[in-house]
């Protein structure tokens, strides 16, 4: 009995013993060289795997940068300038400065002022409805309030709003990752860069119907009647197929085309309240205005700037 | 013991309520809105303006590339308006309206009733002909014709066949010009056999249609090389592959087209139009329509103008019911629900359903029981219940092997899904998302 013990315990040690040697050599043989710097850049990337630099996860990302000649195209967008100076530097290369971008959702369809004209009942997923129909309002291009957006997001930062049944970025925990963007059946989330104090002016719309059938749609559509275009001083507003755009790298922040919008599809994010006017301040901030059209536009910003 | 198809299919209830309700004509609407875009492929170049005055049958849009078909007045009038209108699913499409004035005739249509069975023209004037007056498939896939009938090099038809099988609940225009328009599908099968060169057809009828199979049996004993095969009934016969697959027993490749099997499929609407345009010089303008639904008044089968608004269509018939909880554009299992009423009857618009709140009501959906139901009934021979995963996780580069782009969109597995899955939304989307990364490949 004992020794039937014994020789099975020796068997089984002198099989471990063997194959570890057998091991050992292979191992030696098909050794693959990883270059050690990878686990270090990994490190140091934030570890969201969102797949917003275009690689499946960090290691992915990790390998490229440290293979990478130049890292031109190479942008952690949550880790942003940060960690992108740092893992440059530890690898010896110029890093690229970028401007932190943020998800901006451009319709504003709430429900009271995009009335609905039909009910769908179908899955609870935009791209689905997407595939079936136009949506359930009169606008076939805004939100279909689904979340798709929500679904796809890592990190917490979009949520349907309950109330107006349109996605809301929550900006301090946006990477910029543009998970939302890609899930967006409509392509209504667009990265628009974050501005100065995070203050940025933007059209919230992206319905190019003519005019009358945007505004029967909903209230607070682009009409694309070119005001905001003959307004901006500096050029940066577009009009095309019915629809107003600002280019984020043109625009100086000004607002006016804020207040020139008709239907109020223009928004502006983060700016202070601006001063309640009365009658005669009104009118010599209109000389004023009228004064510094003239001037140079980087001197107007900057007035603006200290204004605030 | 009666044909049908190998793999998969249901068996829904068939409803078919309009069965006895001849074919009616619709009285002309004040205005029609007739898109450009009613088939398959890229939409036709609108070549009216505001003010032009126009005839029934002039031709209102040209094709505008190989696979495009030309669009026709179907009323007499003015055009009001060249514009983007809503189409049933909603989205703004080129459309043009036209004011009703009158019912005046495009002057070489030939509007008398007189049976014409000669027919003297080559193939490719048969197939010209077919091109010039629009026509597309009737069933609903609206593939235009003339492209089906022209065989690519290398490649031959060997016979025809002609889909009565009409296998959507409700749905029964189909049924009726079979029964009363006989003679000229028969006519307009035989040309259909001259253009492709082919001296055998085959009518694939459901059992359902007693009186059909034996009036058209009957009908066909003086037309040589018709032949009528009863079919066993089972959804989704009239598709296209299941057809072929339930007459000669062919199965098309994953991928390819009937014609490599060597068949050509054709509707029963659409041997009716093509007898209409080659013998009688009259384009595609008008289609038989079934207004169906268990709460609406009287269920009809109406002959109605491209571009007449379904509710009018709805208030010929009673009156759009108090009940109704959906209205479906098609039939109740591939049919789409509109958007707003007023949607314009288009080339493939075969029936219109009022569904009662009762019926249209989706049940919650459930997890998967894993009970392969989908699977068993699925005619294409896919796993629904993997793709709607895989679908749901956006797996689409993994999902191309797993063949979402061979589905028919027939809903068998939506239909019999135990746990109320919506299977087939998903897999739509994987098959439109699929699609684009097998294109951005070429």
């Amino acid at each position: 009995m004992n020794e039937t013990l014994l020789f099975t315990i020796l068997t089984l040690c002198a099989l471990g013993v063997l194959a570890a040697i057998i091991l050992y050599f292979v191992a030696q043989k098909f050794k693959v060289y990883e270059d050690p710097r990878i686990d270090d850049v990994e490190g140091m990337l934030p570890g969201a795997n969102c797949g917003g630099c275009g690689f499946p996860g960090c290691r992915g990302m990790a390998d490229a940068l440290v293979k990478a000649d130049n890292l031109d195209n190479l942008y952690c967008p949550v880790g942003g300038s940060a960690t992108m100076n740092s893992i440059a530097s530890y690898l010896g290369k110029a890093a690229v400065e970028k401007e932190p971008q943020v998800a901006v959702v451009r319709c504003s369809g709430a429900c009271d002022k995009r009335p609905k004209t039909n009910h769908y009942d179908g899955t609870k997923s935009c791209v689905v409805a997407a595939s079936l129909y136009a949506g359930d309002t009169a606008c076939s291009w805004g939100c279909l309030g689904l979340g798709d957006c929500e679904l796809a997001c890592n990190f917490d930062a979009i949520h349907i709003n309950p109330a107006t049944g349109l996605p809301e970025v929550d900006e301090e925990k946006c990477t910029a990752c543009g998970a939302c963007v890609k899930a967006c059946p409509k392509m209504i989330i667009e990265l628009r860069k974050k501005g100065i104090k995070n203050r940025r002016v933007f059209v919230s719309c992206v319905n190019k119907d003519k005019g009358g059938i945007a505004r029967k749609a909903c209230s607070v559509a682009c009409i694309g009647c070119g005001k905001c275009v003959k307004t901006c001083p500096f050029g940066a507003i577009t009009l095309e197929n019915n629809l107003a755009y600002i280019d984020p790298a043109v625009c100086k922040l000004c607002r006016k085309c804020v207040a020139e919008c008709p239907t109020g599809a223009i928004h502006e994010v983060n700016f202070p309240p601006r001063p309640v006017k009365t009658e005669t301040e009104s009118t010599s901030e209109q000389k004023k205005s009228t004064l510094s059209e003239g001037n140079n536009p980087t001197r107007n910003e900057q007035k603006t700037e200290t204004q605030e | 013991m009666l044909k049908t198809f190998k793999i998969g299919g249901v068996h829904p209830c068939d409803n078919k309520l309009s069965r006895g309700a001849s074919i009616e004509i619709l009285p002309l609407p004040a205005k029609v809105v007739i898109p450009a875009a009613q088939h398959i492929g890229a939409p036709a170049t609108i070549t009216v303006q505001k003010g032009d005055r126009v005839k029934v049958g002039d031709i209102i849009a040209t094709a505008s590339g190989f696979v495009s078909a030309n669009v026709h007045a179907s009323v007499s009038g003015v055009v009001q308006a060249v514009d983007m209108q809503k189409d049933a699913m909603g989205i703004a499409r080129q459309s043009v309206t036209i004011a009703v004035e009158g019912d005046e005739w495009n002057e070489t249509i030939d509007r008398s009733n007189d049976l014409i069975t000669e027919c003297n023209l080559s193939p490719k004037e048969i197939i010209d002909k077919i091109a010039a007056a629009g026509i597309v498939g009737m069933g609903g896939a609206t593939f235009p014709t003339q492209v089906k009938l022209s065989v690519p090099p290398g490649k031959k038809a060997e016979f025809l066949i002609i889909n009565g099988v009409e296998c959507e609940p409700y749905l029964t225009a189909d049924h009726r010009v079979m029964l009363e328009k006989a003679p000229q599908v028969l006519v307009g099968i035989r040309i259909l056999c001259k253009a492709l060169g082919v001296n055998h057809a085959f009518i694939g009828i459901e059992n359902n249609k007693q009186d059909a199979i034996e009036h058209l049996t009957k009908e066909a004993a003086s037309y040589p090389g018709i032949t009528v095969v009863p079919l066993k009934v089972k959804y989704p016969q009239g598709g296209e592959k299941q057809l072929i697959d339930a007459i000669v027993g062919r199965q098309v490749p994953s991928g390819a087209l009937p014609i490599d099997v060597g068949a050509v499929v054709q509707n029963i609407g659409t041997a009716l139009a093509v007898y209409e345009a080659v013998q009688k010089n009259k384009p595609l303008f008008e289609r038989v329509v079934t207004v169906t639904g268990k709460d609406l008044a009287t269920p009809k089968n109406l002959l109605v103008r491209i571009g007449t608004p379904i509710s009018s269509l709805l208030e010929y018939c009673g009156g759009i019911p108090d009940s109704t909880g959906k209205i479906i554009n098609g039939g109740p299992m591939m049919g789409r629900s509109l958007c707003y009423p007023e949607a314009p009857v288009t080339k493939g618009t075969s029936g219109v359903l009022c569904m009662n709140e009762q019926e249209s009501l989706r049940e919650t959906d459930t997890p998967c029981i894993r009970c392969a139901k989908c699977v068993s009934v699925c005619p294409m021979g896919l796993e629904p219940y993997l793709i709607n995963v895989m679908s749901r996780k956006k797996m689409f580069a993994e999902l191309e092997e797993h063949k979402p782009t061979d589905c028919i969109e027939c809903g068998s597995c939506s239909f019999t899904c135990p746990a109320h899955i919506p299977l087939l939304d998903r897999i739509r989307v994987a098959k439109s998302e699929v699609m684009k990364i097998i294109r951005s490949r070429k």
